[in-house]
């Protein structure tokens, strides 16, 4: 409530509930999205590599 | 008379979200809609069957991850043209919900969105695949962003059947990817998307003329009215019928594949004889027409599992050597 009344003091935009849980599940979705595109390079990374990644010399 | 002109000062949160600077309102929901997922659905359908069809062999992995960037890439497409088509959207009644012209994601938004997506699925189709196919899916995208949304759809009645080559890519993308290269069956499914693509949308068109003439879109039946539309619907559907069995005649699939091919051509022809106006008989061509490629592409699979691409005379010479 506080920096609702503090927002409104300084003339700033204040989100309604709705626009919050919108925010929050637009978060969400670029989180997960970010999270999947890892997952997928990291595993078109290995498949690219193929077996020769095991036989490369140390 | 508006506020601003009676010199009313608007708050800060109003005036931000009328120069659609303010708090989004778009939902997970909404960015899914401009990606036009129905459409999406067809292209990574058709994407599939190049692919899986096309000589060439490409890891599971990434044959699905290629699958996935063809699938974004036309997402990508749908939201730059629902971007630029927001003004004529909200006129018609069956595009008048769609996020933009409803007020709940903003231009800048669309925009933002459709070329971060098109950039990242074309480059990592390149990664992934090969240059060819990625370069296939740049200009697919291209050519439907800019050639036909911009261009095309509001200068010439002969808007869709130029734009329809942007849905007729995908399945040549697909063999690309599992190729490197473009072959001659990858042309003829590029020609049966094309080909069906006019008297799949006329139908469509015929059911929606008073939409298009409000937009000003300028479509065939607005142009040039019911009759001549009717008519180039039939030549279409005429033309497309020995192309649909084109794969069987070049050895590229299977007897089964053609009698198939040509039975549903025929059908489709039956259908557009019947169109007489924009009534039921159009509505009728024009679900038929989906149906129709659906068929025609999964037969193309079925075939592909039973007989691995061989052609009937080539079983047949099988059959005869033993």
């Amino acid at each position: 409530m506080d920096k609702k009344r503090d927002d409104d003091r300084r003339g700033g935009i204040v989100l309604t509930e709705e626009q919050k849980r919108r925010r929050r599940a637009r978060s969400l979705a670029i989180a997960l999205v970010l999270g999947g595109l890892v997952l997928l390079f990291y595993i078109i990374t290995i498949v690219r590599l193929g077996p020769n990644v095991l036989t490369r010399p140390l | 008379m508006s506020l601003l002109s009676q010199g009313a000062e608007l708050s800060p949160q109003i005036a931000a979200e009328q120069a659609g600077l303010g708090p989004s309102l778009a939902g997970v929901d909404d960015f899914i809609a401009l990606m036009k997922p129905r459409v999406m659905s067809l292209v990574v359908f058709t994407a599939l069957v190049g692919l899986l069809v096309a000589p060439g062999h490409l890891h599971p992995v990434l044959g699905a991850a290629a699958l996935l960037c063809i699938a974004v890439g036309a997402g990508a497409a749908g939201a730059l043209n629902m971007w630029y088509d927001a003004d004529i959207d909200a006129v018609m009644s069956r595009t008048a919900r769609r996020p933009i012209p409803a007020g709940r994601v903003t231009p800048g938004e669309a925009l933002g969105f459709g070329i971060t997506m098109a950039a990242g699925s074309v480059l990592v189709l390149g990664l992934v695949a090969n240059w060819i196919a990625a370069g296939l899916l740049a200009f697919t995208i291209f050519f439907y962003a800019v050639i036909y949304t911009i261009w095309l759809k509001r200068s010439t009645p002969q808007n869709i059947v130029i734009g329809g080559a942007a849905g007729a890519f995908p399945p040549m993308i697909g063999w690309a990817a599992a190729t490197g290269g473009i072959g001659l069956e990858s042309i003829f499914l590029f020609l049966i998307i094309f080909l069906w693509t006019p008297p799949h949308f006329w139908a469509l068109a015929l059911c929606r003329t008073g939409d298009y003439e409000r937009a000003g879109v300028p479509m065939l039946p607005v142009v040039a009215g019911t009759r001549e539309t009717i008519r180039q619907i039939r030549i279409y559907a005429l033309v497309l019928l020995p192309v649909g069995v084109a794969p069987w005649l070049i050895g590229a699939a299977s007897a089964v594949y053609g009698i198939t091919a040509a039975l549903a051509g025929a059908l489709l022809l039956a259908f557009a004889w019947r169109v007489r106006s924009g009534g039921r008989e159009a509505k009728a061509l024009f679900g038929y027409s989906i149906l129709y490629l659906f068929v025609l592409f999964a037969m193309l699979l079925v075939d592909h599992a039973l007989f691995n691409g061989m052609s009937f005379s080539s079983w047949g010479q099988i059959l005869a050597a033993r």
